[in-house]
């Protein structure tokens, strides 16, 4: 026991004293979080749009002022001819512009039918279409808001909930996504590197030729990263639900409990990749090619698994983040209990010794 | 019986392409300080990591205090203190920690054993809180000698301790392994120093994998056949390059500031031939002197020796 201590002092003093690993270990989340929660997102705010308002009317300045309340929209400019329009455009800044003809509010309320025209920069297609879509729920909203009792023949409405993210916020969506990849990176990158460093250093050479019980060493080896892949689980978690608004539906204590499954998971991975390879540099690329890119790709936060042909979809059955995804967003976003994620907590736990084993088994007590 | 006892060892890499050593058998008395001599290459540390279990021979058996190495690995681990031929410390612990490291893992503790390190550790205390990598050269083996002798070991093994490191470390060195032989531990240490063979109780000379002679350095020196002599003049490359060609001549090397010769017929005649010869070519300063030959001068004579036999 007093051995297995001094090995995990040993581990820390390690961790701690390379200031450089440190900094990438904690750097890395908060990096990540930020990233993907103001820079990567596919929601749109403060887009700027120009307003060409021939109609100058009750109608049209209750519109526009819509559009300016929401979130999504800036009116960066007011037009006044339109030749304006395509000069605006040209000069990159505006992404939509809004056209309200005369007449507009007589149009509506006299003939029951008035022309709102939005053009729409198409240069990037994805954020045209968001961006008309968010015009065309202003402009209903307004249109629902004139005339609530407006009964008209033959109308069907359709009425869209959004369930567990009514206001489809992105978070929510690649949160369990960085923490998977952030507890897979730092766990099978960092354990992987470490004893294959020991390797490369001959410290291994020595630890053999004593009486030692090696799996002691890589043990005492996984106790670290477990704990400080722990504080970024934390630090990632406080992060996304005081800044991004992350919900945390479910109990916290079954996800942290699951994360600690994970984690082990992620270190029984590194365990094997660190006895079957001979050097750091090695390690790493096993690491990073091997897990980095099927957990970006084959979890399922940044590219739908279901899309995939079904090659990829049964090779995604094999990457432990698919699952481990899977579990947080049914903790925190659904709020279920554990009798919904047994199946997937079984997943892991079968991956888990499968990996233990292997890696026990492939544990050299001798050189090669 | 002996502390270690191998017989007809045989180790090879690549699928038995490279042969690393070669049929070897010594063995070693308790409390003997036995030394493997040789350049890089020769096979040493691959004698060193069979004997302390890293490394499982071809064939051939080995013993260490009576325990086989492939079937007692792990009785022969706790027993034994092991220096690797590279600095194998942590480079990011401090001297102290790296010393009490190493003495949890054999479950003892620096205090326990002072008194056998002490001479030793006295010399690096001024440093302990500094970190292993940061130390020099002489410091670093000073330490890792410390941490192999930590548990007390009955039997050394140390790899090649002095390469890299400067003449004062390297003497003080021998030094402390004598003290440690003094008090019983028996040591197998390997140098390609041929200088420092002399510092061995027996010393094994060895070339590609294979012992071309076992003795007491002064037993080898003594069984030298021919006369030697020591040869200078003021063009030494040049001189060199004659001497290979002269016909009398048995052997001819470079060696520090002189050249090494012994001769066919060693008499009178012709040494005053080769001297006359010399001085008619014109080289100037020409300085020919007896000398006893060393453990170097036995070395190239056997690899020439078994150069001409293969």
């Amino acid at each position: 026991m007093k051995q297995f201590l001094t090995f995990v002092r040993k581990e820390f003093y390690h961790v701690f004293r390379d200031r450089k690993t440190l900094l990438i270990l904690f750097g890395l989340p908060v990096a990540q979080i930020l990233l993907f929660g103001f820079a990567l997102t596919n929601e749109i705010r403060n887009a700027r749009i120009a307003v060409f308002d021939e109609a100058r009317d009750e109608a049209s300045a209750a519109i526009i002022s819509k559009i300016r309340a929401g979130k999504n929209f800036e009116v960066d400019r007011i037009l006044s001819s339109y030749r304006q329009i395509e000069a605006s455009f040209r000069e990159g800044k505006v992404k939509l512009v809004v056209v309200f003809p005369r007449n507009f509010r007589e149009d509506l309320l006299h003939r029951n039918k008035a022309q709102v025209q939005v053009l729409a920069d198409a240069s990037d297609p994805n954020t045209a279409s968001t961006l008309t879509g968010y015009i065309n729920s202003i402009l209903l909203d307004y249109q629902q808001s004139l005339s609530p009792a407006a009964a008209m023949p033959y109308r069907i409405v359709t009425q869209t909930r959004m369930l567990y993210n009514p206001e489809l916020k992105g978070a929510t969506n690649f949160v369990p996504g960085v923490m998977a990849l952030v507890l897979m990176l730092v766990c099978v990158l960092m354990t992987s590197v470490s004893i294959v460093r020991e390797k490369e250093n001959g410290t291994m050479e020595i630890l053999l030729v004593s009486p030692i019980n090696p799996f002691l060493v890589i043990i005492s080896k996984a106790i670290p990263y477990f704990l400080l892949s722990l504080v970024n689980l934390a630090v990632i978690l406080v992060l996304s639900v005081s800044l991004l608004d992350m919900p945390l539906n479910g109990s916290l204590l079954l996800l942290l409990a699951e994360s600690s499954l994970f984690i082990i998971t992620a270190l029984a991975l590194g365990l094997l990749i660190s006895n079957t390879t001979a050097s750091q540099q090695s390690a790493m690329l096993i690491a990073l090619m091997g897990m980095l890119i099927p957990t970006m790709m084959l979890t399922g936060f940044m590219f739908p698994l279901e899309n995939m042909p079904l090659p990829l979809q049964l090779i995604s059955n094999i990457v432990p983040s698919k699952w481990y995804y899977i579990i947080v967003k049914s903790i925190m976003i659904k709020g279920l209990g554990f009798s919904a994620i047994w199946k997937e907590t079984l997943v892991l736990l079968g991956m888990t010794a499968f990996l233990l084993l292997v890696s026990l088994k492939k544990f050299r007590i001798r050189l090669q | 019986m002996a502390d270690l006892l191998i017989q007809q060892l045989r180790k090879t890499y690549n699928k038995g392409a490279t042969i690393a050593v070669d049929d070897v058998s010594f063995s070693v008395e308790q409390g003997a300080l036995f030394g493997l001599i040789g350049p890089d290459g020769a096979g040493k540390t691959s004698i060193f990591r069979m004997l302390t279990t890293l490394l499982l021979p071809d064939s051939g058996t080995a013993s260490v205090r009576g325990m086989d190495i492939v079937h007692d690995y792990k009785a022969i681990r706790k027993e034994v203190g092991y220096m690797p031929g590279k600095f194998s410390l942590y480079q990011d612990l401090t001297v102290e920690e790296n010393l009490n490291f190493f003495a949890t893992v054999f479950n003892t503790s620096v205090a326990e054993n002072y008194s056998l390190i002490k001479d030793i550790y006295v010399q690096i205390e001024p440093f302990k809180t500094r970190k292993a990598g940061k130390l020099s050269g002489g410091m670093k083996q000073k330490l890792a000698l410390c941490c192999a002798l930590i548990h007390r070991p009955t039997v050394l093994f140390l790899d090649e301790p002095t390469t890299g490191v400067d003449t004062v470390s390297r003497k003080e060195f021998w030094a402390m392994l004598q003290q440690l032989k003094a008090q019983g531990i028996t040591i197998l240490v390997s140098t390609p120093y041929m200088d420092e063979a002399t510092l061995c109780e027996r010393i094994a000379l060895m070339q590609s994998g294979r012992i071309m002679a076992i003795d007491t350095p002064e037993r080898l020196v003594s069984a030298y056949p021919d006369r030697m002599y020591a040869i200078k003049a003021k063009d030494m490359s040049a001189l060199l390059q004659e001497l290979r060609h002269c016909g009398s001549l048995a052997s001819c090397y470079a060696f520090g500031e002189y050249h090494h010769i012994t001769f066919n017929n060693d008499n009178e005649v012709s040494r005053t031939a080769l001297v006359q010869y010399f001085t008619e070519q014109g080289y100037k300063d020409l300085e020919l002197k007896e000398i006893a030959p060393g453990i170097e001068d036995c070395f190239i004579r056997l690899m020439n020796y078994a150069g001409n036999s293969h």
